[in-house]
């Protein structure tokens, strides 16, 4: 595509590399900026910025959040004997929604994957295992609530395989999640009900 | 079973055609490059949910965004449609009347088709990974949990294999990741084995059926190869473990299996001629022809391209004999001259359908 403008050209191809994003979407996105009075694309620009260099992930669980420990963590509401493994922010939101559940959780960062380049060793599977083996541990259940794809199998195959000498109980949500889904998309019912019906994992 | 209509849009150089069949002979005449083999492939996409040539945007003719292909197949009493249409770009959308396939592969082996092109002999010359395909095409169609192992193992290899490359990357190991992959590889590894061995020794006896009646005093073997006759998968891996690490993929497992073609004591790829390895080709696609037909409990479509043209007459005589005894089922068969088909045809008595084409353009005669 030609573009009247660098400026324009330059942020397309900026806002083009977003996922689900194209060049078309892109320079609409830009028009409609330039369109805005200028204080909107500042504060957009102000709070990307702000975003990626204040962010931060919860030292215990690697949950995003603003302080070094995230709220879940710090809660005295929440049960500590309990842990509940996910994938992503995205999905510790979505069990969240279900108000099925009063634990702690740990965000593992992504799935094992090698062909994407993603090793067990990339995701936050030691911290989980250094977690449950401090002293003042007092976790005594561990969920596996991974999606039920072929990744997410492996990933839970993995962890158990890993943490099933400590002296902790490991589960998987019960496959009340259509096989071959993404937990993000499950809804909030069946969700709750695999939570709650979770099972040992063999 | 038989194709009844057939309608295409921009699909190769067909820019907007329909169709009627009958239930027995089509014929395609029509000079080279005129769109015969195209049709034959537009049959072969309804089926299989894939060109048997080329990659889904070679199909949409050129200068166009979509293609539209739909057939109204009948089988017994039941007449059901059949369509796919495929936006550039998008994902291609498989239809069973209204209602969308949720996954291809439920749609694959309920409308079985047979290709026979006595020219692709690459069956016989490439590596072992065309005779796999042939083979796991055929079982997949017949069986559910054969193509879903398949798919698991092929994604267990995918990863162990990049899995390797990453210890080798990094100067790491991690015994146990390794082992979440064996343990798939395994489990899906042992199905597909224990179902090639069951359908080889079922397929075996039908394929020499054929072949000697081909031709008549030559006995081809058929031998399903694999280390898995030795060896466990789970032994095998590990004992091959050091090596797997070293090279940086996996060195034993059914992604290793082979089918051999041989002939006369020799091996066909070496030893046979070129009208022998035609021969054992046809013999190949008839016995999958009639496998299918004796699971599915119907003759599968067949599609003959050029089969005149590249067999010599006795060959000929003999595919003309199983079509005079009415063996076969519907038939679409392609001739670049018009008239031997049609001789070769009134010569065994049975009546036909021919369509003229040319350009993209067809007209039944
Ligand atoms: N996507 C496409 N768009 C337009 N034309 C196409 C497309 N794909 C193939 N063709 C054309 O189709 C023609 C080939 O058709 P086809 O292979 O069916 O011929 P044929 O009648 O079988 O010929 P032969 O007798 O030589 O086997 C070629 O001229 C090719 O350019
Ligand atoms: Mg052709
Ligand atoms: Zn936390």
């Amino acid at each position: 595509m030609e573009y009247p403008s660098k400026l324009i050209e330059e942020a397309v191809n900026q806002i083009s590399k977003l996922p689900g994003i194209g060049k078309k979407t892109a320079l609409r996105l830009v028009l409609h900026l330039i369109k805005e009075r200028p204080e909107s694309t500042t504060a957009l620009s102000e709070a990307l910025t702000n975003l990626r260099s204040q962010i931060r992930f919860c030292k215990h669980c690697f949950n995003i959040s603003d302080h070094e420990v995230c709220s879940i963590c710090t809660s005295h509401r929440r049960e500590r004997s309990i842990v509940c493994v996910v994938e992503d922010t995205r999905d510790v939101m979505a069990i969240e929604n279900t108000s099925q559940y009063t634990g702690l959780y740990h965000v593992l960062g992504g799935v094992i994957s090698p062909v994407n380049g993603i090793g067990p060793a990339d995701l936050t599977i030691e911290a989980l295992i250094e977690r449950l083996n401090t002293a003042s541990s007092e976790i005594k259940e561990v969920i596996l609530a991974l999606s039920p794809t072929m990744e997410g199998d492996t990933t839970a195959f993995y962890i158990n395989k890993r943490i099933k000498d400590l002296p902790v109980k490991v589960s998987t949500i019960a496959r009340g999640v259509p096989v071959g889904g993404d937990l993000e998309y499950a809804d909030e019912i069946t969700l709750g009900r695999s939570i709650t019906g979770r099972t040992l994992f063999n | 079973m038989h194709l009844k209509e057939l309608k295409l849009t921009n699909f190769k150089n067909y820019q907007e055609v329909r169709l009627d069949f009958q239930s027995k002979i089509n014929v395609l005449v029509g000079k080279n490059g005129s769109g015969k083999t195209n049709l034959l492939d537009a049959i072969h996409y309804l089926s299989l949910t894939r060109s048997a040539f080329c990659a889904d945007n070679f199909v949409i003719r050129l200068g166009e965004q979509f293609f539209f292909v739909k057939g109204l197949f009948q089988t017994g009493k039941n007449l059901e449609e059949i369509s796919c249409s495929l936006q550039s770009g998008s994902k291609k959308v498989f239809k069973e009347g209204v209602n969308e396939y949720g996954k291809l592969s439920d749609h694959v082996g309920k409308y079985p088709v047979v290709l026979i092109a006595p020219d692709d002999t690459e069956l016989v010359k490439e590596g072992s990974e065309e005779r796999r395909k042939f083979f796991d095409s055929i079982i997949a169609q017949l069986d559910r949990q054969y193509l879903e192992a398949l798919i698991q193992y092929n994604y267990a290899l995918k990863q162990r294999n990049s899995l390797l490359k990453i210890f080798a990357e990094t100067n790491s190991f991690d015994a146990v990741a390794l082992e979440s992959y064996d343990q798939l590889l395994i489990k899906s590894g042992d199905v597909i084995f224990r179902k090639r061995k069951e359908f080889i020794s079922e397929f075996i006896p039908v394929f020499q059926k054929y072949y000697s009646f081909i031709v008549a005093d030559e006995v081809a073997l058929l031998e399903y190869k694999t280390e898995l006759d030795r060896t466990g998968l789970e032994a095998g891996l590990t004992s091959n473990r050091q090596r797997d690490l070293y090279l940086q993929r996996t060195n034993f497992g059914i992604h290793r299996d082979d089918f051999h073609f041989i002939l006369g004591g020799g091996e066909l790829k070496k030893l046979g001629s070129q009208g022998q390895q035609k021969s054992f080709i046809i013999a190949l696609k008839l016995a999958q022809f009639e496998i299918l037909k004796n699971h599915k409990g119907f003759k599968p479509i067949l599609l003959l391209d050029d089969i005149f043209d590249k067999l010599d007459d006795a060959r000929i005589a003999k595919l003309l004999d199983l079509i005079k005894r009415d063996e076969l089922g519907q038939l679409f068969i392609t001739d670049a001259r018009p008239d031997r088909t049609r001789e070769l045809l009134e010569h065994i008595n049975v009546s036909a359908t021919i369509f003229t084409v040319e350009k993209g353009q067809i007209t039944k005669i």
